[in-house]
């Protein structure tokens, strides 16, 4: 199975997790509470997105703490950033396509 | 509103959705033919030094179009647009997956699904493509697939580009 940045925020429990961390590091106890489903489930997300390199667990007390690398999350920039370049690339092969199809029709 | 450049590329990462508009110098009628018709899509879809290829094209509601992305090397990557909705010269929807050469889909991969709309004024057109994508890593793998090698090239002039403008601050 793929572990991925792409695929951390794939999922909007997830994603809401991120944001909880973004803001200051948690335990899963604090974090679960701000989710209606289970500790189970909520347990779950967070070992994806450890898995995925988001989190890092840091020991806080008796406790564990999760913390947000916010430097992956550039990924998914990097990655739009060249969608965008894709695209402009394809559109200018269009221009000169059109400009073909406007001769030709002359 | 001036037409002619207009590029813009508007992100919404919470519903994974894309929106791309762009201006065309030319009647909507031929952007139409460019955007509908294999023989013009092979010309352009493809990133050079990447090419499209079109294996079938049907360009009517339920029908679809059959593609590879051929690389310089010769390798081909497989990809289908299925038309779900088509309003002649004004929008036509599809939803895009990679597939093998036969047009089979795994069923475990995710598509996007495009919105692509068309609004002519004064000979230029305007195109408006809605993009959503079922995972981020649909755009990831669309970008891997047809991008990678132009991607490299383009760096390859960028450090060309900047060589020259170091070279003339001397």
């Amino acid at each position: 199975m793929r572990r991925d940045i792409f695929q951390a925020i794939a999922d909007p429990t997830r994603r809401a997790i991120v944001m909880l961390l973004a803001v200051q590091a948690m335990t899963p106890n604090a974090m679960a509470e701000h989710f209606a489903s289970s500790r189970q489930a909520v347990s779950k997300h967070i070992k994806i997105l450890v898995e995925c390199d988001l989190l890092v667990q840091k020991p806080h007390g008796r406790e564990i703490q999760y913390h947000l690398k916010a430097a992956k999350m550039q990924e998914i920039e990097i990655w739009l950033d060249q969608f965008k370049a894709l695209m402009g690339k394809r559109f200018n092969q269009l221009d000169e396509v059109l400009t073909r199809l406007k001769a030709r029709k002359k | 509103m001036n037409l002619e450049n207009i590029f813009t590329f508007t992100v919404d990462k919470d519903n994974l959705a894309v929106k791309v508009e762009r201006a065309f110098e030319a009647p909507l009628a031929l952007v139409w033919s460019a955007w509908t018709e294999a023989e013009l899509l092979n010309e352009w879809w493809a990133p050079k030094p990447f090419r499209a290829e079109t294996k079938s094209m049907d360009f009517s509601e339920g029908g679809r179009w059959l593609y590879a992305m051929v690389s310089p090397e010769g390798q081909r990557h497989w990809g289908v647009k299925e038309f779900t909705q088509i309003l002649p010269r004004q929008s036509f929807t599809y939803r895009s997956y990679f597939c093998d050469e036969n047009g089979t889909v795994n069923p475990a991969t995710t598509g996007s699904t495009w919105v692509n709309s068309f609004v002519e004024a004064q000979g230029i057109t305007l195109v408006t493509n809605d993009i959503r994508c079922d995972s981020l890593a649909h755009l990831e793998a669309q970008i891997k697939m047809g991008f990678k090698e132009g991607y490299t090239a383009c760096l390859g002039n960028l450090d060309e580009l900047l060589a020259r403008v170091q070279q003339n601050g001397k």
